[in-house]
Order: structure tokens, then C-alpha cells, then sequence
């Protein structure tokens, strides 16, 4: 069964002259990993918020299980969790004090809610007399995450969570969200990392208000349009340059150690590049067509806008 | 002057708060115009050690000298010499772009006339010129943090410290951003920079990764990975940052 979990029809949102959201429509299914995914400033703030209604639309309506976003707001409060972007619990109580705070605002108790938050809390318990403006960063996010448990909500709000995080917190983060969507939660989280898109059952990409795509993420990259490879040379400076020169190369970006282009035919033709960078004095020359990701999929569709 | 210079030397610096060692025995040597990246996990003590290298806290022991100026008696020297830009501070949101530009140049020590040159050099480079009054805090996100950059450099300096400058920046502003180091590097400037994109780190020319105040490893992205028998900077960092 596909039931809905959150339902938006139309929202938009503008401050001043800045459009922040312009007509999102999205739904989302119950006890799914939903990813928004696009940079800073991209409107995946303006969007929690007025999911979590902390803030109002300017047009549109939108639901979360069943409730509206502006008349419902009260329940709404009691069955969605939310961690924000910035961290927002008391620095001057302890971690435990934190915990029993938001549990008692919820009207609950950690005890009789122990068991969901367990998994993540019982790696900060060691420190749980510690102010929480003491802990470390990953530690802090793990007791956000935490408090925005407590109250076993049906709907969790991420707003990115790994953002400045290290790459090894960032794995341990998503491991626990898996874990958490397994005991039956919808989880919508946003982040700017792309390669984080993969770990979603579905996400949709967001750039200057304007959702571009909502798909699975093995969806979005089946439907990259033109072929693509990967160069490597000796000469990666230059490289770049002499690339973009081509007149048969359309888009060339710096991916990792190599540098990815596309060009507007139904395949590359990888001698005549190797020729081309050759006469321009290229040595060691690796082209290889290779399978776009997320991010080289998120690219085009800004190019296309 | 060789072109092997070191513009930086660090050897066995040492910083203790209390009994907590947040750098232990770091030791390593950036050569001029050297794209260097400074990897870590959070809390490896990646920023004291920038703070150390910027001139604003000294270091416990340590020999360790900045574009030839000492940290512990030439700070002031050192803050002169280097530029520095991150995600949290950069710019000042509410002064216009021409402002910020004016700002920073006077604390930098240029001449109203070289103030005035730069500015307009850097608005056309950004394709800015028509944004040049405008407040800071209007402008989308990656502008600012090129317009950050230029600022950064635009007294010259002969290292540029950058502390996770492309953080939550779009995909393609990101690469733009280094298009701009490389050029900068290019023309001497060392480049000392942090980043949570593994992708990034493939962009540098030798990195070290740090693990818990301690250097673990450092050398080219290529030789890394050679090493550590990974295919990506992403599974070595995972290697030796989770062990």
C-alpha cells in the first residue's frame, strides 16, 4: 500500500522580491526516505519550515498525514519531528536535561520512548551530565536527532543534518536513518551533498525555488540524456581548458581526479578526442565513457533552466 | 628564491588546552604556489591548527614559520602576508560589494588608487559590474563566496587560507570556485585549504588527513590511494579516519 504521508499542492513562498519556493506540487509516501537535494539558498528551509508549520505559505496548501499545514498546525506539532539546520537545543542544560525537556513538552517520558532512540543515544549516554554546548559536532547532531525522537513522531524533518559534517559521520548518519525507516517513520531530510541522493528511496532536486526532478534516484541518472566520459591526462590544468575549446565538447567540469564531458550526439567519439588533446600536447591521455551520477545529472538539469 | 620554496614549515607543533592535546607533533613543509589540502575528521583539530598558521593563537611548542615570519613573535607580520576566507565569515552582509571591497583593502594596507584598481579588476572578472552597489546579502550564495575569495587575494598575499570555503554551494559555482584557485596557484599563491568534498581532495596537490591531532597521512591524492588500495579519496579518508 502507497499511502501518502505528506501532500503539497502549489506552495510558494517569496521574501521581498526573493522567491524562495515557486509552486512546489510533491507527494510523499508513508514510511519512505525522501531527499531534497540542492545547494544553499535553493528553498529547502522555506519548505520544512512550512511543513513543520513554523512558517506560512504565500499560496498553495499543503498536509501532512492528513493535517493542513495552517488550520491543523497543533496537531501537526504533536506527530512531526523536527531538527533544523542550525543547532537549536539548550547549550546551558546537560545532554540528559535536554532529553527530558523535550520529552516533557511532548508530554511523554525518555523511559517509555527508550527503545526507539536507544540505537543513537546510547552512544552520547557516556556523556549524558555533559552541557550540551560541550559536546562535539558529531555528538550534538546525534542528540538533536535524538530530541526530535522523543516523542515517537510519525513524520521526521531533517533539515540538513550532515552539512560541515566529515565523511565519516556523514556514513554513520545515514546508517541510523536506514534503521530509523525501518521502524515504520517517513523521513524527509535535504542535504547538498548529491552523492547523499543514492541513500534515498527517492529525491527530488531543488535549485532557486523549482523542484527540476523528482524521481528514484536509479531513475534520474537512466535519464541522462548524452553520453559521457571521463579524461585524465598528465596535464589536468590545462586540460579543463583545451576541453572546452572543442568545439564538439559541450559541457567539461572537474569531477574528482578526472574531468567529465558530455557532448550533444548519441555517442563520443573517444579517438578524436585522443587526437585532439594529443595535437595540444596532452601526454598519458585515459578517456572512457563511463555512467553519469547524481551530481553530473543535477548539472545538466541547471544547464537546461 | 627557488621555486621549491617552503612558504610554510611546520615542525613538531604542539598545541595543549589543559590536558587536552588538540595538535600533537603536527610536522609538514607547503611549498609556494602549492595547492594544499588539510583534511579531517570534525574535532581532529584541523582549526587550531589554521588559527595557529593565521597568527591568532599560539601554538604550546613547536618551530613553525609562516611566509617567512615566526608564530610566535611575527603575527602581526604573518596577517599581512596571508589571506583567509571560510563559510562562516567572510564577508560583511550588510555593506555593498563595492564597500566590502573598500573595507578589506583599507585593512590590508592598499592605496586608495590600488583599492580602486582591484575592484574594478575583480567586477569584471566576476561579471559583478552591474551588482556593484548592491547590499551584500542580496546576492545568491556563490556569488558571495567568489566575491569572498577575490577579497581574500586581492592584496596579493602570498598564502591564502581557505576553511571549507564551497560548503552548501551549488554543483557548478563549486567547480568555478576552483577554476579560481587554480588560477590563483598559478601565479604563486600557495593555497591552504579545508573541505568536506572528497571529490575535492582530488583537486589538491598533496593533502593530509588528520585523526585525532595527529597527522595520519600526507602525500598526493595519487600515492594515497595507491597506498590505501582505494579507488576514491572518499574510501581512504574512510580508511584512515575511521580506524
Amino acid at each position: 500500500m502507497n499511502r501518502i504521508s505528506v501532500r503539497i499542492n502549489g506552495i510558494s513562498k517569496s521574501y521581498n522580491n526573493v522567491k524562495a519556493l515557486d509552486n512546489i506540487n510533491l507527494s510523499i509516501k508513508k514510511e519512505e526516505l525522501f531527499g531534497f537535494i540542492g545547494p544553499d539558498g535553493a528553498g529547502k528551509t522555506s519548505l520544512f519550515r512550512i511543513l513543520t508549520t513554523l512558517l506560512f505559505p504565500d499560496k498553495g496548501t499543503a498536509k501532512v498525514e492528513n493535517f493542513d499545514v495552517v488550520a491543523d498546525y497543533k496537531e501537526i506539532r504533536k506527530i512531526a519531528g523536527y531538527m533544523p539546520g542550525r543547532f537549536s537545543l539548550y547549550q546551558d542544560l546537560s545532554v540528559k536535561e535536554n532529553l527530558n525537556f523535550f520529552a516533557s513538552i511532548f508530554k511523554t517520558t525518555v523511559q517509555e520512548n527508550y527503545e526507539l532512540i536507544k540505537d543513537i543515544y546510547s552512544q552520547i549516554e557516556p556523556f549524558k551530565n555533559r552541557l550540551a554546548g560541550d559536546l562535539s559536532g558529531g555528538m550534538k547532531q546525534k542528540l538533536a536527532l535524538s530530541c526530535a525522537l522523543i516523542h515517537k513522531p510519525e513524520v521526521l524533518f531533517l533539515d540538513e543534518p550532515t552539512t560541515g559534517v566529515d565523511a565519516v559521520s556523514r556514513k554513520e548518519f545515514w546508517e541510523m536513518l536506514k534503521r530509523l525507516k525501518e521502524k515504520g517513520i517517513t523521513i524527509l531530510v535535504s542535504t547538498p551533498y548529491m552523492d547523499e541522493a543514492s541513500l534515498c528511496d527517492r529525491v527530488a532536486l531543488i535549485q532557486n525555488g523549482k523542484i527540476m526532478s523528482v524521481e528514484t534516484p536509479q531513475n534520474i541518472i537512466d535519464d541522462f540524456k548524452y553520453p559521457l566520459a571521463a579524461v585524465q591526462t598528465n596535464n589536468m590544468y590545462e586540460l579543463l581548458y583545451d576541453l572546452r575549446r572543442n568545439k564538439n565538447v559541450y559541457s567539461a567540469f572537474r569531477f574528482g581526479e578526472s574531468i567529465h564531458i558530455t557532448e550533444r550526439k548519441s555517442l563520443i567519439n573517444t579517438d578524436e578526442i585522443k587526437e585532439y588533446l594529443k595535437s595540444k600536447g596532452h601526454k598519458q591521455i585515459d578517456i572512457k565513457i563511463i555512467k553519469p551520477n547524481i551530481e553530473d545529472c543535477f548539472m545538466a538539469l541547471m544547464e537546461q533552466q | 628564491m627557488s621555486f621549491t620554496e617552503n612558504i610554510i614549515r611546520v615542525e613538531n607543533m604542539t598545541k595543549k588546552f589543559g590536558n587536552f592535546i588538540a595538535n600533537d607533533k603536527l610536522t609538514f613543509k607547503v611549498k609556494k604556489g602549492e595547492i594544499f589540502g588539510f583534511l579531517g575528521a570534525n574535532g581532529a583539530g584541523k582549526t587550531t591548527a589554521i588559527k595557529i598558521l593565521c597568527g591568532l593563537s599560539s601554538p604550546t611548542s613547536g618551530n613553525i614559520v609562516v611566509a617567512g615570519f615566526d608564530v610566535y613573535k611575527q603575527t602581526e607580520q604573518i596577517k599581512r602576508n596571508i589571506g583567509y576566507m571560510s563559510q562562516r565569515f567572510s564577508l560583511y552582509e550588510d555593506l555593498t560589494v563595492n564597500e566590502n571591497f573598500r573595507f578589506f583593502g583599507g585593512i590590508y594596507g592598499l592605496s586608495a588608487k590600488e583599492i580602486k584598481s582591484k575592484t574594478n579588476f575583480f567586477l569584471k572578472k566576476l561579471d559583478l559590474e552591474n551588482s556593484k552597489d548592491n547590499i551584500l546579502s542580496s546576492l545568491p550564495l556563490g556569488w558571495k563566496q567568489k566575491l569572498a575569495f577575490s577579497i581574500a587575494v586581492m592584496h596579493e598575499p602570498k598564502i591564502v587560507f581557505l576553511d571549507e570555503p564551497t560548503s552548501g554551494v551549488d554543483p557548478i559555482t563549486r567547480r568555478q570556485f576552483w577554476d579560481m584557485i587554480y588560477e590563483v596557484a598559478n601565479n604563486g599563491i600557495t593555497v591552504f585549504i579545508t573541505t568536506h568534498y572528497m571529490d575535492e581532495a582530488e583537486y589538491c596537490q598533496r593533502i593530509s588527513i588528520m585523526v585525532d591531532g595527529k597527522i595520519k597521512a600526507l602525500d598526493t591524492p595519487k600515492a594515497l590511494k595507491m597506498k590505501y588500495n582505494a579507488t576514491s579519496m572518499e574510501e581512504v579518508f574512510l580508511k584512515i579516519a575511521r580506524n
